[in-house]
């Protein structure tokens, strides 16, 4: 576990120009300079990021990438989709991990073929701290009927949640003319 | 338009048998204080529940109660049945959402019981659109800390939740999904569906 978590720590401290560069593209300055903060203090006082010291001095991280900018730009989900190995995503969620193997600015600032670090930090990261649900959701998909659709909606619902999308007009309209029918005058 | 006479007139039907139920008196606009107040109610009730050590099913029977007298179980059973809702009969309506509510309480009562030990803790309420949002945190033994949403309410008098919702996962939604996939299992037969409901679990 202390090996797992190192490599994460190592890992996800060379993906944090890449944070930082997706930080600006979102207009997100203070953010930008926290997890610039945070790099420096991990690459110095965390023995070039095996460690994380910058967390417990609250500067832990925000995890964002370009799925996310091209979310804040105004680009539409797309189409859902299963990748092999890599599991649920869309279309905006997609073309956003693929343009992230290219925004580390490690990768064009070290010479070959260290700077290839660069590109796997992004995969090697997710090593640390997988992203997984709590039993409670999992249970759901095991039990269900039809856990594709299941799976599809979780992901989307939990997606949209971390993003901050805020409930649909539609959706508030469907729950305002409910309980007019049921409760009204 | 006939459709959608219809529509009110079921659920309207449906929104008096709430009415007829509530306490009287308690019919003033829910505000944030309430609200939270009302999910402080729900929690409190779930964890002595949960650390009284009864049998699963004495548990689950409470959380049935629990469900029905803090949840607005009408609501969330016309919102799973979606579209389905609207050619369904009156009889058809209650019945399901009586048997919904049995459904629900099994199925995450189950989940509950990992609850053993852990603790939900009230954070904050806000007002979102026309309905207050209580923000809880859960902290169970052996999982990262994660967020549960209820969204709360007035409904006849009376306030009430009328959805749950998971890190951003809405369980309205969920079991719209499950609800709908069960319909389809069944060519659509709500009733075969209803019996089901009554008899699993």
């Amino acid at each position: 576990m202390p090996i797992r978590r190192g490599i994460g720590n190592f890992a996800g401290n060379l993906n944090l120009p890449r944070v930082v560069v997706n930080n600006l593209l979102q207009f997100r300055i203070g953010k930008a300079l926290k997890h610039t903060g945070r790099f420096v203090i991990n690459t110095t006082l965390g023995m070039g990021g095996l460690l994380d010291p910058a967390t417990p001095m609250g500067v832990e991280e925000d995890r964002t990438n370009f799925g996310e900018t091209l979310y804040v730009w105004g680009v539409k989900e797309g189409n859902f989709m299963e990748l092999p190995l890599l599991g649920p995503s869309t279309d905006r969620a997609t073309v956003g991990m693929i343009v992230d193997l290219f925004t580390n600015p490690l990768v064009y600032m070290v010479p070959s073929p260290e700077n290839t670090i660069g590109v796997f930090s992004a995969g090697l990261s997710k090593i640390g701290d997988r992203y997984e649900y709590s039993s409670t959701i999992d249970s759901i998909l095991y039990e269900s009927e039809d856990s594709y659709a299941q799976a599809r909606s979780l992901y989307l619902q939990n997606r949209r949640f971390e993003l901050g999308v805020e409930v649909t007009d539609d959706e508030v309209d469907e729950i305002d003319s409910l309980f007019e029918d049921l409760y009204g005058e | 338009m006939v459709s959608d006479v219809k529509r009110r007139t079921v659920l309207a039907g449906l929104g008096a048998g709430v009415v007829v139920a509530a306490v009287p008196g308690s019919a003033m606009a829910l505000n944030t204080a309430e609200a939270r107040r009302l999910i402080d109610d729900v929690v409190s009730e779930i964890t002595r529940v949960i650390n009284s050590g009864g049998s699963e099913s004495r548990m689950l029977t409470q959380f049935e109660r629990i469900f029905d007298r803090f949840a607005n179980t009408a609501v969330i059973a016309i919102r799973v049945l979606g579209a389905d809702a609207r050619s369904a009969s009156q009889a058809q309506l209650r019945n399901f959402t009586v048997a919904f509510r049995r459904y629900i309480a099994r199925k995450y009562g189950r989940r509950f019981r990992e609850f053993i030990g852990g603790r939900i803790e009230v954070n904050s309420a806000r007002a979102v659109k026309s309905w207050h949002e209580v923000q809880t945190t859960a902290h169970l033994q052996g999982e990262a800390p994660f967020r549960i949403d209820f969204l709360v309410k007035e409904a006849g008098g009376r306030n009430l939740f009328f959805d749950m919702v998971i890190e951003g996962i809405s369980l309205t939604k969920v079991e719209r999904e499950e609800i709908g996939a069960m319909l389809d299992r069944r060519r659509g037969n709500l009733d075969q569906l209803i019996s089901d409901l009554r008899n699993t679990g």
